[in-house]
């Protein structure tokens, strides 16, 4: 069976309609993707690998792909097709991209975006970005055990237009529908539930691998607004890792590498740094090519040291987004951290020593945006319907229904549903060429409509005449904000509709309210047993029904032993139906079914028999 | 009879609780549903309702409404493992059909 997920108080989802959803961030240098699973965020790990994606797409001769850590091997070996950073190439034309610094691809201007000449061919960076997506999708399928129904995918704040339109057709082009684009610091504060305080300004300092982001939001009515942003896109924490290495080169007398040397020394800071966010000193150690060992034993204060400038700038553009808000430090009311590099306690002091507080990092800052997206993507896929627009909420004293056949209650919006709600299901004919259908709304918490609460009933006229079960009639229950009740129905065929509004609370004290609800308990096991027995009687009567008008039209094809055995068996049946034995009914309709066996199949030959007759074998489309 | 954890589907309970920050434990029961019958609900429970029969489950408070207990006697929530997918399952001996994923199932 399908596995199924913890969810709210109140929010399990109906059979096959927990929708699937993630959240993918989308990064320069690292992509992820998240999920809400048991009403809790959490990012998906690859099958091998960790949560993170290098943002980095291989093309090779043969036509294909890899994507990520695979790609990242290949990164100085075969640069010209490992395609990296391409979020600075979406939505670009060839003048922004080469007014920038990477001139390692062989550019082809194109209309409206740059492209990529690879050995695989022209490609471009919407192309090379959709690769990345369909790993993520990919990843979350398999670790979700089924199809995606959308994204949220994030896009840094000052992404304009053409940026965000390049975004949205990659993930078109990976086989994603995207609920929307999300703004990256809204993301993040999102994923700390700032979006639950009616009001307030926060800033988000997202330092990553290579880029800055800096951006103040403004909160009002859970919605929030950029205020402003800046940054810087040559600053991140990949230049930590090179002042770091030209330092250990200098100590070591290392000026003049050769490359793989040099990438060695970055690998062995990088590492460094990331020790000497926890500890107080660390030992880098790397051997050369050429046997010589570079060696040195780094403190936290001298990696300080050689970093302040680097921090320092980082407040700059903070300073400028503030002042184009119009604001001081004293009006943020917190500061959340994003990207990994923000790890580095100098990074962490010099936030909170510029604002006065100390900034929000109990969410992994590279997971952060991710965390974000995937609660945005939850409720935007309707998983969470309630609640989070409303901050005042109310509830629904007793579930509300309608009336099926056999006197019993459909019940569509249940007990203690926060409102205002809306709740749909479709229900169908229960005779061929019926074209009406009474809907009779019910409340209470009972099996049967007769011990239930009747409310309001209506028809639903003008159903095009179908066979029995196959007009689709969709119910919808909606209560607004201030209880009231609107009950609509609409055939989908043909568009049919009715509809009527009752106030389901009228003239229910609450003391007749609680003594519904304990019949509803005292009755359980009464009611389970009576559910039982009408669902039999009610497909008793239908297996009766289709009997009698199938003797009526082909009573020719029995001869008179069987036509005396099915009448016999028919009337056993409809003397049992009126009893109360739920069991009985079920044998005695099991072996009318076997009963009648042959007599369905003749007719069954019969009516391929008329398709058929006059007909040459040759004219026949099989 | 009652209704019970196993000691993998407790384990995860704890842990989703211990993440979420609070709960008291875990709400099992039935509503009616369109396709086959009976869907079950699975949720996190806040607080014990007054009418709720209270089962525990390796240290997991389990709340079930009185009026759903009677499609879920006997039942043991079990967690497991689907190639890369995991989540929980109910092992209900009072089902006689279920529609093909189980998702909803009839007594």
């Amino acid at each position: 069976m399908a596995l199924l997920q913890l969810a709210e108080p109140g929010q399990s989802a109906a059979p096959h309609e927990h929708r699937l959803a993630v959240g993918i961030d989308l990064g320069t240098t690292h992509s992820l993707v998240a999920t809400v699973r048991h009403s809790l965020p959490e990012c998906l790990p690859g099958e091998q690998c960790g949560i993170l994606l290098p943002s980095i797409v291989r093309y090779l001769a043969d036509g294909s792909v890899q994507v990520g850590r695979e790609a990242a091997e290949h990164q100085a070996t075969d640069s010209q097709n490992t395609i990296v950073s391409v979020k600075r190439f979406m939505g670009r034309g060839l003048a922004d991209v080469e007014a920038g610094a990477s001139k390692q691809y062989d550019f082809v201007d194109a209309d409206g975006m740059v492209r990529i000449n690879t050995v695989a061919g022209v490609k471009s960076p919407v192309e090379v970005s959709a690769e990345i997506l369909k790993v993520l999708r990919q990843r979350a399928e398999s670790r979700l055990g089924g199809e995606l129904v959308g994204a949220v995918i994030t896009v840094p704040a000052y992404f304009d237009d053409a940026q965000r339109q390049a975004t949205k057709d990659a993930a078109r082009l990976a086989g994603l529908n995207v609920l929307r684009l999300l703004n990256e610091p809204t993301a993040a504060a999102i994923a700390y539930g700032l979006d639950n305080e009616t009001e307030g300004t926060y800033a988000v300092f997202d330092l990553g691998g290579g880029t800055f982001d800096f951006s103040v939001l403004k909160l009002s009515r859970g919605v929030f607004e950029v205020l402003a942003t800046s940054g810087d896109a040559a600053l991140g924490g990949d230049d930590f890792d090179q002042a770091l290495a030209m330092w250990l080169r200098e100590q070591g007398g290392a000026s003049d590498l050769p490359p793989e040397d040099s990438r060695a020394v970055l690998v062995e800071c990088r590492r460094v740094k990331e020790a000497l966010s926890r500890a107080s000193a660390e030992q880098a150690h790397v051997t050369l090519s050429d046997g010589r060992e570079l060696c040195a034993s780094v403190t936290r204060e001298q990696f300080e040291a050689l970093t302040a400038k680097l921090v320092a700038k980082t407040l700059t553009p903070v300073r400028k987004a503030l002042r184009d808000a119009h604001l001081d430090v004293e009006d943020v009311k917190g500061v959340v951290l994003v990207g990994g590099a923000t790890r580095m306690p100098q990074i962490r002091a010099a936030v909170e020593q510029h604002f006065g507080r100390e900034p929000l990092t109990d969410i992994d800052p590279d997971k952060v945006v991710a965390i974000g997206a995937a609660i945005q993507a939850n409720v935007l896929a309707g998983n969470r319907r309630d609640e989070d627009d409303w901050l005042l909420l109310d509830v629904i004293p007793l579930s509300l229904g309608i009336e099926t056949m056999g006197g019993l209650v459909e019940k569509i919006v249940t007990r203690n549903s926060t409102i205002p709600t809306a709740k749909a299901q479709e229900f169908t004919t229960y005779k061929d060429g019926q074209t009406a259908m009474a809907i009779h709304v019910v409340q209470g918490e009972r099996e049967l409509v007769r011990d239930c609460r009747s409310l309001a009933r209506f028809e639903l006229r003008g159903i095009p005449p179908m066979a029995a079960g196959a007009a689709r009639i969709r119910v919808t229950f909606q209560v607004d904000a201030d209880g009231l009740l609107s009950v609509s129905a609409r055939e989908t065929g043909s568009g049919v509709e009715a509809s009527i509004t009752v106030k389901p609370s009228y003239g229910l004290s609450d003391d007749e309210i609680a003594g519904m609800l304990r019949a509803g308990f005292d009755h359980a096991d009464a009611d389970m047993r009576m559910r039982a027995l009408r669902e039999q009687q009610v497909e008793a009567q239908r297996m009766i029904e289709a009997v009698q008008s199938a003797l009526a039209v082909d009573g020719d094809l029995l001869d008179a032993a069987e036509c005396q055995a099915i009448h016999a068996a028919l009337n056993e049946l409809t003397a049992l139906n009126a009893g109360d034995d739920a069991r009985q009914i079920k044998t005695a309709l099991d072996a009318m079914n076997k009963l009648t066996e042959t007599f369905a199949a003749r007719r069954m030959d019969k009516t391929i028999r008329a398709a058929l007759a006059g007909q040459k074998v040759d004219d026949l489309k099989v | 009879m009652a209704v019970t954890l196993s000691e993998s589907a407790a384990k995860h309970v704890a842990n989703f609780l211990a993440r979420r920050g609070k709960g008291v434990g875990v709400r099992l029961g039935v509503k009616t549903s369109g396709c086959s019958g009976m869907a079950y609900k699975l949720e996190y429970a806040d607080e014990a309702d007054a009418a709720d029969v209270v089962f525990e489950s390796h240290g997991v408070k389990v709340l079930v409404d009185p009026k759903s207990l009677p499609y879920i006697d006997g039942t043991e929530l079990d967690f497991v493992r689907e190639g890369l997918n995991e989540g929980f399952k109910f092992n209900n001996p009072n089902v006689k059909d279920q529609c093909g994923c189980g998702e909803s199932f009839n007594v």
